[in-house]
């Protein structure tokens, strides 16, 4: 078979380094050598594919968890997954977890003393549709402290895991809310080198996806890497 | 059109309840054609502590040397026992463990065969972004000519290959950071 197309590669700027000093955590876990560019092959350009049979409807609906509602402010978080061609990705498979209002992740791990929601399970996940598109509705997840340096608090966030279509478009990303004031202070979210790609982890509130009588709506759209154009047949 | 990307952020130390299910570290069935391997390793930082809190996925071919995915189109068997998507976090003590089956050599650049390998990728609390490498096989006479493994300096081409841990068990430690650094690829 013919070498296929690879994908472009990450666009610099757009994506942290991996030494950051501001996030302490990078310190022992960044690596010191450069990564060695690898051309891509059918390695890189096939990927996990998860059957729409895999994921329930209520699997996007995180208000609701072992017979209540969750506690806090109720929100829409929509969107689509695009290449950078905006061209739209669809059937790749979306996970997402997050803290709960008061700003408590349900894991063993987190012990931050704020109330855990026996009504909210944090964890949801979707597979985009034709046009590429994913709703969750979900809350509003709390601010919460973090002990990466005196009196840390990370933003409210929510975390992204998506696949696309090949190994080389996985991403794993945060969406934040606009307006803020612990963004301009976070250095996980600065940890983007530009400003205008930063921003573009701040979902849009809109009005047109607020439901009345029921919740908020945001918009958070994905754009995935795209592909070099396909070598002429040989 | 051009639209720029999503830019990447930690997994952090919270994924657990939503990325990962018992199962899944498990990438063959009991009906899965090819010869059965498991691949235990452990992940460690910059003092060679480990890392409690890593998540790491396979991504792979089949036995014959065929990619699940509608971009393989080689004339080589698909196997329906076998998905190719492997997933595991670290342990308290930064180990991880995979019950696979060896792939076959699949082409890479060029139409070249490849030497059977197994991508790789790795998340965490601290890691900004992902990091991507391969495993390979010990004692498989297709690495010396491979394109990929040659392209890395010869003093750390090693840290790519697994180790004959025991019959049937391989074992693959991921070094983030210092002495014996595994090789992470820019892809």
């Amino acid at each position: 078979m013919n070498t296929p197309a690879g994908y472009r590669r990450e666009t610099q700027g757009a994506h942290p380094q991996y030494d950051h000093p501001p996030y302490a955590s990078t310190h022992k876990r960044s690596p010191r050598h450069a990564p060695v560019r690898l051309e891509h092959t059918l390695s890189e350009i096939t990927g996990p594919r998860f059957a729409p049979e895999s994921v329930a409807p209520a699997d996007a609906d995180l208000t609701h968890f072992d017979g209540g509602a969750a506690l806090g402010e109720r929100i829409i978080v929509t969107g689509r997954v695009l290449d950078e061609d905006a061209r739209a990705i669809p059937r790749t498979l979306i996970e997402i977890w997050q803290a709960n209002a008061a700003g408590r992740y349900a894991h063993d791990e987190d012990r931050h003393d704020a109330p855990l929601d026996p009504h909210f399970s944090g964890i949801g996940k979707v597979i985009t549709d034709e046009h590429g598109a994913y709703r969750f509705m979900t809350v509003k997840p709390g601010a919460y402290p973090w002990r990466n340096h005196h009196n840390a608090w990370r933003p409210n966030h929510i975390h992204f895991s998506l696949f696309g279509p090949s190994f080389a478009t996985r991403l794993i990303t945060q969406m934040y809310f606009p307006g803020d004031p612990l963004l301009a202070i976070d250095p996980i979210f600065n940890s983007v080198p530009d400003r205008t790609a930063r921003e573009r982890l701040i979902a849009a509130f809109e009005i047109e996806v607020t439901v009345p009588e029921y919740a908020l709506g945001y918009r958070f759209d994905f754009v995935l890497r795209g592909r070099n154009v396909t070598p002429t047949q040989s | 059109m051009s639209l720029p990307q999503t830019p990447s952020q930690t997994v952090g130390p919270f994924f657990r309840p939503s990325l990962c299910r018992a199962g899944q570290e498990s990438l063959a069935t009991l009906e899965t054609r090819g010869e059965r391997i498991t691949i235990e390793g452990r992940v460690l930082d910059g003092d060679a502590s480990p890392v409690n809190d890593a998540l790491i996925e396979l991504w792979q071919a089949n036995g014959e040397g065929r990619y699940d995915h509608p971009e393989d189109t080689q004339e080589k068997l698909l196997d329906p026992n076998f998905a190719g998507f492997g997933r595991a976090a670290t342990d308290d003590s930064g180990r991880f463990r995979f019950h696979t089956i060896k792939p076959g050599p699949v082409p890479g650049v060029g139409n070249i065969l490849q030497a059977p390998h197994i991508n790789v990728s790795i998340f965490a609390r601290g890691l900004l972004k992902r990091l991507f490498t391969r495993i390979y096989f010990p004692g498989e006479a297709m690495n010396d000519a491979d394109t990929v493994l040659n392209s890395v300096a010869p003093s750390r081409r090693a840290t790519l290959i697994a180790q004959a841990e025991r019959p049937g068990v391989l074992r693959f430690d991921i070094v983030l950071q210092g002495e014996n650094e595994t090789v992470f690829f820019d892809v």
